[in-house]
């Protein structure tokens, strides 16, 4: 019975040991070494004492970052991955929140983690990857393999496997935390719908510390496939970026659209294209029809799929075999995947007919547990299926509206609250006021998204300067989160009910050069 | 130059661009501001930047950047 992910590595490991699991291009690691590693890392963990509790995973994107993650659940542990470039006020309030006594960070992050230390933010212990496995053979004496075969024993499918944060419309990052049982339902509904094998290569654009990876790591688990890590600095360089593509004979991508459209806005696509794609799953965001078609005429033959998901129902919900769409036509996010039900709700809680609007909800073994230490946000989205008075059924409201078209598929049209969709991550606008308001000197914050110039624009009422306040936000919010200017006014503009004017401002952040 | 510096500027109006050289190298600038960059430059320069030659060496640095679009007003 199939109830723990390490049972894929398990399988495939013993069948494919010399094979390439996953590679930066430069530094890899075979299924052999993975499993070893993996092992090596929970044997450790468990000697100091780690089981049944949130491990913390400060390292680049490598190889050795995917051995760490399995590591911590041989430990019977789950993992939280961070991202290094995180200021450290929003690293502390992850910290906060998962509250792990274990951080494991690699030689490159080693700095950062230690600064952690020093300033107070975290007060657990810190073990380096290196001086994990680097310094152990990987030879496991018989207490060790007694000790994980005893972790296995206690191991349910209904156990997490990692927290992932999101942002939060409050200021403070939402940890998601999913267990194994959703995260197979997803991997082998995705493997189904998408058609993966052992003959998959796939280049991971991603970064690790978000649930998306999850489409690269374990169907290359399942089947034996490969996975390329790609160096983030190449999704800034597009010729460079198709070089790597053709040099590892990568055949499937599934990247966020703004990865693909950088490609093929900037001309790499007749320049050189990537000649070795069957497969390019897109998602996150809306594709640009004209980006869109480009990359149809310059791949003919390559099968293209639309996802659509959020991490709290695990990965990704929906997807859609691209068809030929009229020239004025959405792109789809289709349909969901086996074994999840979509339903589409109506303000007066009903399941929307064909063409009408509706709340998208999901249902099934792929919602996950819930918010991490934070029942009051859970209960507001994770809710007793509405039509379903009788017995115990949580279902996830994702917040987003959607209607279908004449195909039964799901049109996605816009979200209910402040939320964004913003170079393929998802914002609380909330989250970014907050940070402002907290800057000093800033008495007023309202933050709207210009969608059409795909720009963040933040108004302000204070004494602080505008490149000032761009400067401090700088040192409390992730790269993506910053707003592309920001802009003092005298006064924040009132709608007749004396809220801030949104709509309002939305519309002076579009008129802005 | 000058206008240069402005368009970047405009990006980050915390980096002195006269000075860095590492735009690239130190992760000052990132794709989207490759694409913004890109779009502006051949706005207001009228140069069409081609793929071949979007390279980090091209865009280090104010300077390589500039000697970019020069040697393309020329072509």
């Amino acid at each position: 019975m199939l109830n723990n992910i390490l049972q894929y590595l398990e399988q495939t490991a013993p069948r494919l040991p010399d094979k390439l699991a996953f590679s930066t291009g430069t530094e890899g690691l075979t299924f052999f070494e993975l499993h070893t590693h993996a092992r090596t890392i929970g044997a450790e963990l468990l000697r100091r004492g780690y089981t049944r509790e949130p491990v913390a995973v400060l390292m680049d994107k490598h190889p050795h970052t995917i051995a760490t993650f399995f590591g911590a659940l041989y430990a019977g542990c789950y993992y939280a991955a961070l991202d290094g470039d995180m200021p450290p006020a929003r690293m502390g309030l992850i910290l906060d929140t998962l509250k792990p006594r274990l951080l494991i960070c690699d030689k490159k992050n080693q700095k950062t983690a230690r600064k952690l230390v020093e300033d107070g933010i975290f007060g657990g212990e810190l073990l380096c990857w290196d001086d994990i496995c680097a310094a152990k053979g990987g030879e496991l004496t018989p207490a060790d393999e007694a000790a994980l075969a005893d972790v296995r024993a206690h191991q349910i499918d209904t156990d997490p496997i990692y927290v992932v944060f999101t942002s939060g419309s409050t200021g403070v990052p939402k940890g998601v935390a999913a267990c194994h049982r959703s995260v197979i339902d997803y991997t082998e509904s995705l493997c189904e719908a998408i058609g993966f094998d052992e003959n998959t290569v796939f280049a991971n654009q991603t970064p690790l510390y978000f649930d998306a990876p999850l489409k690269e790591i374990m169907p290359t688990i399942k089947f034996g496939a490969t996975a390329y890590l790609v160096p983030k600095m190449l999704f800034m360089f597009p010729v460079k970026l198709c070089d790597y593509l053709n040099e590892h004979r990568i055949n499937t991508v599934c990247w966020v659209v703004s990865a693909l459209t950088m490609i093929s806005s900037l001309g790499a696509l007749d320049k050189n294209p990537p000649k070795y794609l069957t497969t390019v799953c897109f998602g996150s965001e809306v594709f640009p029809r004209k980006q869109y078609d480009l990359w149809r005429q310059a791949l003919p033959e390559a099968r293209f799929f639309n996802l659509y998901g959020p991490t709290e129902a695990t990965g990704m919900s929906c997807y859609w075999p691209a068809r030929d769409l009229a020239p004025d036509e959405p792109i789809p996010v289709g349909k969901p995947f086996r074994n999840t039900d979509l339903m589409l709700l109506t303000d007066d809680g009903r399941r929307a007919a064909i063409g009408e609007e509706g709340e998208i909800c999901l249902r099934g073994t792929c919602v996950t547990l819930g918010y991490y230490a934070n029942p009051e946000k859970t209960a507001e989205a994770f809710v007793q299926n509405p039509l379903n008075p009788f017995y115990p059924e949580i279902i996830y409201r994702t917040g987003d509206i959607g209607r279908l078209n004449d195909h039964g598929e799901l049109v996605f049209i816009s979200r209910r609250d402040a939320q964004i969709k913003h170079m393929g991550h998802r914002i609380e606008l909330g989250e970014i006021e907050a940070a402002a308001a907290a800057a000093d000197g800033v008495r007023a914050a309202c933050c709207v998204y210009d969608a059409p110039g795909k720009r963040i624009a933040l108004y302000y009422v204070g004494d602080v300067e505008e490149s000032a306040l761009s400067a401090a936000l700088k040192t409390t919010l992730p790269r993506y989160m910053i707003p592309a200017f920001c802009e003092r006014l005298a006064a924040m503009p009132l709608t007749p009910n004396g809220k801030v004017d949104r709509k309002g401002l939305r519309e002076r952040a579009e008129a802005t050069e | 130059m000058n206008e240069l510096i402005q368009i970047l500027t405009e990006l980050h109006d915390d980096v002195d661009f006269a000075n860095e050289t590492g735009l690239v190298e130190n992760g000052i600038l990132n794709s989207l501001d490759i694409v913004t960059l890109i779009t502006e430059i051949n706005d207001r320069f009228d140069v069409q930047i081609p793929a071949e030659e979007i390279m980090p060496e091209n865009f280090d640095s104010a300077e390589a950047l500039w000697a970019l679009i020069t040697r393309l007003d020329e072509d």
